[in-house]
């Protein structure tokens, strides 16, 4: 069996556009520096010319603004920020400018530019090299955001957002760069047709996960479902904003209870929004049991081990919470 | 911190007839009507924001058409500039669309954002006006960014960034002037220095009153220079693009200018406690559109009555364009969702 992973499928997803869209580039801080972004994008300047794939000045603001002027003019531009935690110096320009653009001027202009981050945490980095922030861009219309889980997404998903004609922000994990599953072919997705995809199937419990944590949440799934014969309905998010909830809203219909589980903080975080969202429109005799999500405590990231043991999310909490909502 | 010396900056001076040699008459009576298109369609839309039939933040630049009209001399079609809250001049100096100018403003579906931007988000693309917006030096950036497309498209195009004095405080101008710089990039950076950011004079802001030493700084060519002579900024451009256009390289024009309203709206501002009253007096005899008439009537390229036709012909296009824009429509209901996403 041929096998990828996470990381593997970026850089595919890299070279397949480097290759058939000359209207492709991409720009970034360490882009042609082996280190800064893993394995993601190893080579790609010395195959594919510095032109394409740009280092840069340590200006994330401009950079990415630049990102969207090149956008506005035909280009369908990437700028990658190594860490999500740096893209915030560049807020203006993706919340304010490029969710904006199309609205504004009553769609006779569009800012199509994907904004790669990357989330990078533990390992003692505290506070400021550990953020994730999906549902402060998920609150953004106009922007879309997309969180791949599996190896093949993250490959196929990054092709649809830089195919896409509206601003994306793509967050990738490196937490599951190592992840490997088996080789499939490259799929070219319209970003507008892809829903939250089901990967378990179950009558017991919804479970929702976005990006690493439906990484936890499959296997605690599998867990149960081998020692304890609880199924679950499992569905991993993939693109945040805008929400298409339909699937999972019959799926809580089906079976009258919910876990929705984020590495992001609660306090109106995705988990609190599908909650709301589902709660909206669901048969609300058919619960069992009220939703439960499970997020990070509302705290910035510790520094210290012990803490940080403390503060991540872990596959055993998700089996307990389980346990106690399906008994 | 002693000021930086700098004549531009007095209204007593570069009150008299500019100099035109050497540039053809089509193109000074070129310069002369769009600067009077440029002028009226400002006092109309004062007059409206004083009526109240236009609601939207409409910052006028009475008193600065020269800029945009000798930056838009220079442009081609394939050019893409991008402007900021002030910059119905930008616009209108490349299309004289006075009617997608109104009714953009009056919230109207003929607007050239459909009426869903106003004064502040205004774009022509057939033009080469990429859009404005009003968040103070975000399109410094994007005009860089459009510059690197350009210069990717490798056809000579360049990009144009207009933004006034105070965006000059913002960081963005730093950072995008120097990736300009070292990825060897052709915008044109335009600061309109009208010496105000909202109500407060650069004097109280700036260690200088020149900006240009960003530019400077950071290795960029630039001028400084009288904001009210369009020929002189024309004459100026032509040559600094060329270079621009084959070398791929930016430029920086710091044009000194006034303008003659408040920040917002038709008042003046002295209202608020801005205290330029004498100022304001002294520059409106620097007038960039008395100039430029004055210069070619004692030249003999135009009678004053020929003049006076012409602002004629000017205000009466704009006063049918008002009344037409009142009379449009607004957008449908559901544009409000449809425009989100593509």
């Amino acid at each position: 069996m041929k096998t990828t992973t996470y990381a593997a499928g970026i850089l595919e997803a890299y070279e397949y556009l480097l290759t058939n869209h000359q209207d492709f580039f991409i720009i970034g801080q360490g882009l042609w520096s082996p280190w800064y972004v893993g394995a993601t994008m190893t080579d790609l300047d010395k195959k594919f010319g510095k032109d394409r794939v740009i280092d840069c000045p340590v200006s994330e603001l401009a950079t990415t603004g630049a990102t969207v002027g090149a956008s506005i003019c035909g280009y369908r531009p990437m700028i990658v920020h190594p860490r999500v935690d740096f893209m915030l110096l560049a807020v203006d320009q993706i919340v304010t400018q490029a969710a904006k653009w199309r609205h504004m001027f009553g769609g006779n202009s569009t800012a199509p530019a994907t904004f790669r981050a990357i989330i990078n945490r533990g390992g003692e980095q505290g506070a400021q090299h550990s953020q994730s922030l999906h549902s402060w861009f998920a609150h953004i219309p106009g922007l879309k955001v997309v969180m791949p889980y599996t190896a093949k997404d993250a490959r196929n998903l990054m092709i649809s957002s830089v195919l896409s004609n509206d601003p994306v922000v793509f967050l990738d994990d490196r937490w599951l760069y190592e992840k490997e599953e088996e080789y499939t072919e490259i799929e070219i997705i319209d970003l507008n047709d892809v829903l939250p995809q089901k990967l378990r199937e179950g009558d017991n419990i919804t479970v929702v996960g976005v990006s690493y944590t439906s990484l936890l949440c499959e296997k605690a799934c599998e867990y149960l479902e081998n020692t304890q014969g609880i199924k679950s309905d499992f569905f991993d998010l993939r693109v945040l904003n805008p929400l298409k909830l339909e699937e999972i809203i019959k799926s809580v219909n089906k079976t009258g209870r919910l876990l929705v589980v984020d590495g992001d903080w609660s306090s109106c975080g995705i988990a609190s929004e599908i909650i709301a969202s589902i709660m909206e429109k669901v048969n609300l005799d058919s619960l069992k049991s009220s939703p439960k999500r499970i997020t990070l405590p509302d705290a910035p990231a510790p520094t210290s081990k012990a803490l940080e043991q403390l503060y991540y999310i872990k596959e055993e909490q998700i089996v307990e919470t389980i346990i106690e909502l399906v008994k | 911190m002693k000021q930086e010396v700098n004549e531009l900056i007095d209204p007593l001076k570069f009150r008299d007839r500019i100099d035109i040699k050497g540039i053809e008459k089509s193109m000074l009576v070129d310069m002369l009507r769009k600067m009077v298109l440029i002028r009226k369609a400002e006092e109309k839309l004062s007059e409206h924001v004083e009526s109240g039939k236009i609601k939207c933040p409409c910052h006028l630049g009475i008193g600065q058409e020269a800029i945009g009209v000798a930056v838009s001399l220079v442009m081609r079609k394939s050019d893409r500039a991008f402007g900021a809250h002030r910059s119905h001049s930008h616009f209108l100096a490349l299309n004289e669309n006075t009617y997608s100018l109104f009714a953009e403003v009056l919230g109207k579906y003929d607007g050239c954002s459909h009426g869903m931007g106003g004064s502040m988000h205004i774009v022509d693309n057939d033009n080469g006006f990429k859009g404005s917006v009003p968040i103070v030096g975000a399109t410094i950036p994007i005009a860089t960014g459009a510059a690197l497309a350009a210069k990717m498209d490798k056809a000579g195009d360049i990009s144009i960034s207009y933004f006034g004095d105070g965006a000059c405080e913002e960081g963005v101008l730093h950072e995008s002037l120097n990736m300009a710089s070292i990825m060897n990039l052709p915008v044109l950076y335009v600061c309109e220095n009208n010496l105000f950011a909202s109500h407060l004079h650069i004097d109280l802001r700036q260690p200088s009153n020149s900006t240009s030493r960003f530019a400077r700084a950071h290795h960029i060519n630039y001028s400084t220079v009288d904001g009210n002579d369009v020929v002189g900024m024309y004459k100026l451009l032509k040559s600094e693009i060329e270079s621009m256009r084959s070398s791929n390289t930016p430029y920086y024009l710091e044009a000194y200018t006034y303008r003659w309203k408040g920040h917002v709206g038709h008042r003046d501002d002295i209202d608020v406690g801005v205290k330029r009253g004498a100022q304001l007096d002294a520059w409106k005899k620097r007038d960039p559109i008395k100039r430029l008439a004055d210069s070619l009537i004692h030249e003999g390229i135009l009678t004053e009555s020929e003049c006076q036709n012409l602002n004629n012909e000017i205000q009466n296009k704009i006063n049918s364009d008002w009344e037409k824009a009142e009379l449009a429509s607004f957008p449908q209901n559901e544009f409000l969702i449809t425009q989100v996403y593509s």
